[in-house]
């Protein structure tokens, strides 16, 4: 079957939209789908972590807030979409610089984001100022705010950490 | 050439199949993930930095006791088959002795060894800490990697995460960066079709399996690397005790299939495992996967005792002697030699005729 659009490529994606009522299926080639806004769910990156991290990234671009240090971790360098592609960080600050997309993929992969092994003895003095735990009078505040603005999600992240410190 | 004879037992300790459970368990492996704080992990860092990394790390293992006397192996300095003969001896991984589809050994590439202990360095993560034992022997194995990890840690920096663990270059080792793999060879449950419905049920408890050579590699002869599959959210002796329980389990669910094989089908089974010894001792070439699946057959025979006379010893020695690295240095030939399944089947019968009779 050739793509409706072009009429030139192998249409590889049937679409299905329901418009005033009346379903209409589409069918078109990668590209044509493409600039329709749809990607190929078959293509998705060729990392064991392939479906969580192209989730991830929808998630990151809607509902979770963007990392406060913007797409880019200021220790290395890296970015997002890096890890998207690799499925590696690029050092140990990337895991603050992506801290709330991270925290949602280390409960879907691991159903948690809790370390309970064994300490490292030696953390308080080997870790970066940056990766300590803000105050849970900070955490407080944000939220209260994030249940103000009904950010629910985020909401719940915020409490499960205030959880752990107590 | 390198020289294995350096490493107290030619660093093949684990197959001297004196471990519990011998018979059906393999070896049991336990490796930590660890990264030295303040660095950028080995995705991103450059050639010298990885030469540091390597300095830093050796330097602390030459002051440790555990590693005090560990030889170093630079696998960017080796050549292929040298590469590929430690990979064989579960030493170091595909990736890291550059054996992956791309054949590109990264620079700094190295592993450290002593005993049942190692470190590779320059891998995923700048660290990865290994204890290989024989059998199934999960507490023992982990007992000494820790240590190793606690005398490493006290002259390194690693870096932890106060709520994350011990940081990992991908995310699915963050935390205890522990991964405990069990080798069982389950030729029972493959043969009586139990063994699907098993593998998906240590899915469901979180639970992986993987090939003979790990992460990758696909199952041959029958033998399985049980594995977990998370890292994050338990302790380590949780995680433990999890693996091998189930272990235990299905370490019990072959007895069973093969009390109702020996039951159900005595004759079949007998022939199988009879005609797989007759192959071994007098076929004239063997591939690699064929030897395999023979010294499965004959596992199973010598497991359930209907071939008294060949020690569990001897078959661990010929499933790693067979390899294509370790034939080849030992015939002095390339691993690619047309002429290897006809070596192969000489050394197996060579093997077989002087050792059968004595237990090993």
């Amino acid at each position: 079957m050739s793509c409706e659009q072009c009429h030139e490529r192998e249409a590889v994606i049937h679409l299905t939209q329901i418009v005033n009522e009346q379903v209409t299926t589409l069918h078109l080639c990668e590209r044509c789908a493409a600039d329709k806004g749809v990607e190929n769910p078959g293509a998705l990156p060729k990392t064991p972590l392939g479906t969580f991290l192209a989730a991830m990234g929808q998630e990151s671009s809607t509902q979770t807030p963007a990392p406060r240090s913007g797409d880019t971790c200021s220790r290395c360098g890296g970015t997002l979409q890096d890890f998207r592609e690799t499925g590696r960080l690029g050092c140990p600050d990337c895991y603050r610089s992506f801290e709330s997309p991270l925290r949602d993929l280390l409960r879907r992969l691991h159903g948690s984001t809790h370390h309970v092994g064994e300490r490292y003895a030696d953390k308080e003095v080997t870790t970066a100022p940056s990766l300590l735990r803000p105050q849970a009078a900070e955490l407080r505040e944000q939220l209260r705010l994030a249940v103000e603005t009904e950010n629910f999600e985020l909401a719940a992240e915020l409490r499960d950490r205030l959880r752990v410190m107590e | 050439m390198i020289d294995l004879s350096l490493l107290t037992d030619g660093g093949v300790g684990w197959l001297d199949a004196s471990g519990p459970s011998s018979h059906l368990v393999l070896s049991t492996r336990i490796r930590l993930a660890r990264n030295l704080a303040g660095r950028v992990f080995q995705g991103r860092n450059s050639e010298t930095e990885r030469e540091d990394i390597l300095d830093t790390v050796e330097r602390a293992a030459r002051d440790s006791v555990l590693l005090r006397r560990a030889i170093k192996f630079r696998l960017d300095r080796l050549d292929r088959t040298d590469r590929q003969l430690l990979h064989e001896r579960h030493l170091v991984s595909k990736e890291l002795a550059g054996l992956d589809a791309d054949g590109r050994v990264r620079s700094g590439a190295s592993v450290l060894v002593q005993d049942r202990l190692g470190v590779m360095l320059n891998e995923e993560d700048h660290l990865r800490l290994q204890g290989l034992h024989s059998g199934f022997a999960l507490d023992a194995a982990y007992a000494e990697v820790d240590r190793l990890d606690a005398e490493l840690g006290q002259r390194l920096a690693f870096a932890f995460h106060s709520e994350f663990g011990y940081l990992t270059s991908c995310p699915t080792n963050v935390g205890t960066g522990l991964r405990a793999s069990v080798l069982i060879h389950l030729p029972g449950l493959v043969l009586t079709k139990e063994i699907s419905k098993v593998l998906q049920g240590l899915a469901q408890v979180g639970l992986t399996f993987r090939g003979l050579y790990g992460e990758g590699s696909e199952v041959v002869g029958n033998f399985f690397q049980l594995s977990n599959q998370t890292t994050l959210g338990s302790s380590e002796y949780e995680l433990l005790d999890h693996l091998g329980k189930m272990v235990r389990q299905v370490m019990d669910y072959e007895e069973q299939a093969r009390q109702v094989l020996l039951r159900d089908a005595p004759a079949i089974i007998e022939d199988k495992v009879w005609r797989a010894y007759g192959l071994l001792r007098y076929a004239r070439a063997l591939s690699f996967e064929e030897a395999m699946n023979l010294l499965s057959g004959v596992r199973l025979g010598v497991g359930v005792n209907l071939i008294p006379d060949v020690g569990m010893y001897t078959m661990n020695k010929l499933l790693v002697y067979t390899q294509p690295a370790h034939l080849a240095v030992a015939e002095g030939v390339a691993p690619n030699d047309p002429d290897l399944p006809v070596r192969r089947a000489q050394f197996v019968r060579k093997v077989l005729e002087s050792e059968v009779g004595r237990r090993g």
